[in-house]
């Protein structure tokens, strides 16, 4: 549905994005994960025809971004960083002017709106001016936007952002609920966003993607072992080196707190039972004994700090992923 | 309703509900009432004196006295006013994020830009409308030549229209309204002097070629009662060259 092919963005001397390919199949929602200025809004300004790339091709639907921009913008639903919305017209007026700019009348623009404003529950506030509402609404009303003509391809650029919690978890079922029949690229800071509602994430940094699969497969894709936490009741000093001397234990790094550790193992290795086994029999006190998987938070981290150093996993990110799990 | 025609109607109720109609509109109504009546305070005082002199009913011009003078003035009045009802046109889409949004709607920068002048256009159109008040209320207490009215009216409407468009561009260029409007009162005033710069040149080709750059000369013709084909050649042509430009230039940010 969406094929993106090398294609690079150039200002002057800086790259924003830099042979950028990777493509949406139809019914897919794929997250686009970055920190900021990493290429995620330029990528998504040039799959709707904002602006052009300096290089390579983009296809929507099967129309050209470049020489067919018109029939691309109307497959397209997108919801740019702010809002677009007018302060001065209310949020059914503006609706009406967003469905006109894309050739809707009558009963279909009729029944656009209604179910647009149905599903983001907007139907309080649809006779009140946008200039009065508050930041959750305005994203609202933008989202509402970019699903009035419901379009085969929604692009949402950090979509959830000035939402509250419950609202935040509202709109990630409302963009599940579309995977299947439209195709969805999000944006995103949030990473549980993207583990919650994505099949697939992108992860861009500097203008490169350096990662591309489902959540839980990148996760394991960048283990580079497995990792046990525990908290001792007390650390004698030879402590550390009793701990490595068990087979399999490949690193032994102190932990946030007083008297806990993170344990390195080999990948594929459950080492609870020996570990338990010697604390217990060394009379050290355990108080604590947990595994640590890695989220999706640290594999963002990890690419996009640490790119140059996959293979060793730092304290940094250690210590990071130790406190999530405490958390 | 076509994507252009929801396009106007955006832009007239965005006017209406900000205070900007109603402003200029007092202001621009104000000014020609007062002007209209000076003039004809001046022409009532020249008849008085005519009559003294010569003695019995003098008979006074209306149109020369009155309405040359008056549609004469009334371009300094356009030049300070038209620049305000048209920055907000591009500047405010650019200052509260709206362009992108625009720019990635299924419709042409061209209708984008159309629509937007017609909007502002027809408000015009709409102000001048209420001027009409002053020659119909002349008419009942004396007789004038209507012609020179009217080809008078249709040098307003092309004057102000190429006024608007300059306008236009100017608030493509930025997004700020204050600059917008500063820019395009500069641009229409630099034209207006031109006017005086050919007149240094004389009757040389190349003073007849700068006169005619400067839109002085061809709305006194009009205003003169003369409907001439290169005049509204002229403001035909400056017209669609602004517009085109704007479009280059909404066009132009797309690359940066």
């Amino acid at each position: 549905m969406i094929d993106v092919h090398n294609i690079t963005k150039r200002y002057g001397h800086h790259t924003a994005i830099d042979h950028v390919t990777f493509s949406v199949a139809k019914g897919e929602v794929l997250a686009f994960l970055g920190p900021n200025g990493a290429g995620k809004t330029t990528t998504m300004r040039i799959l709707t025809c904002f602006m052009p790339a300096t290089e390579g091709h983009a296809r929507v639907a099967g129309f050209d971004c470049t020489d067919q921009p018109l029939e691309v913008k109307r497959q397209i639903g997108y919801l740019p960083e702010t809002p677009p919305v007018y302060q001065e017209l209310t949020v059914t007026e503006y609706l009406t002017f967003v469905g006109r700019l894309r050739g809707m009348t009558g009963q279909n623009l009729t029944a656009g709106l209604d179910q647009a404003i149905g599903k983001l529950e907007l139907g309080s506030v649809r006779h009140r001016l946008i200039g009065n509402l508050s930041r959750g609404y305005r994203q609202r009303v933008g989202l509402a936007q970019a699903l009035l003509h419901d379009p085969p391809v929604l692009i949402l650029d950090e979509p959830t952002v000035g939402l509250d919690p419950k609202q935040i978890i509202e709109i990630r079922e409302l963009i599940k609920s579309l995977a299947g029949s439209h195709s969805v690229i999000l944006s995103t800071h949030i990473l549980p966003e993207a583990t919650a509602v994505c099949q697939r994430v992108v992860i861009i940094n500097k203008g490169r993607i350096v990662a591309e699969d489902t959540p839980e497969q990148l996760s394991a894709r960048l283990r580079q072992s497995e990792k046990v936490s525990i908290t001792l009741k007390t650390v004698p000093p030879d402590c550390d080196m009793k701990l490595r001397a068990i087979p399999g234990i490949l690193n032994v790094l102190p932990g946030q707190a007083g008297g806990s550790f993170l344990l390195e193992c080999e990948l594929g290795r459950d080492l609870r039972d020996e570990i338990a086994r010697l604390v217990v029999s060394s009379n050290w006190g355990l108080l604590e004994l947990r595994t640590i998987s890695m989220t999706l938070e640290d594999v963002f981290l990890q690419l996009t700090r640490h790119e140059d150093h996959l293979a060793e996993p730092t304290e940094a990110m250690v210590g990071a992923s130790a406190e999530r799990t405490d958390a | 309703m076509t994507p252009v025609q929801a396009v106007i109607a955006k832009e007239l109720r965005g006017y209406f509900v900000s205070p900007i109609v109603y402003v200029v509109g007092a202001v621009f109504l104000l000014i020609f009432g007062l002007l209209s009546y000076l003039y004809v305070g001046f022409a009532g005082a020249q008849a008085i004196q005519l009559m003294q002199m010569q003695g019995g009913v003098a008979q006074i011009n209306l149109n020369d006295l009155v309405f040359r003078n008056l549609f004469a003035s009334v371009r300094i009045v356009l030049l300070i006013i038209l620049p305000i009802l048209t920055m907000r046109l591009f500047a405010e889409e650019r200052k509260l994020r709206t362009f992108e949004f625009l720019l990635t709607s299924p419709i042409r920068i061209t209708d984008i830009i159309i629509g937007k002048f017609v909007s502002v256009l027809l408000i015009y159109l709409g102000l001048l409308g209420f001027t009409v008040l002053v020659p119909t209320v002349l008419m009942l207490f004396s007789d004038f030549d209507w012609n020179p009215i009217w080809t008078g009216y249709l040098g307003m409407v092309l004057l102000g229209a190429l006024f608007l468009s300059v306008g236009v561009f100017a608030s493509a260029l930025t997004e700020n309204q204050i600059v917008a409007a500063f820019v395009s009162f500069g641009m229409l005033l630099t034209i207006w002097l031109i006017a005086g710069l050919g007149s240094l040149f004389g009757d040389t080709t190349a003073g007849h070629i700068i006169s005619y750059v400067s839109y002085m000369e061809h709305y006194d013709h009009l205003v003169r009662g003369l409907i001439d084909t290169s005049d509204l050649v002229y403001f035909g042509s400056g017209l669609v060259l602004m517009l085109f430009l704007t479009h280059r230039v909404v066009e132009s940010t797309r690359w940066k």
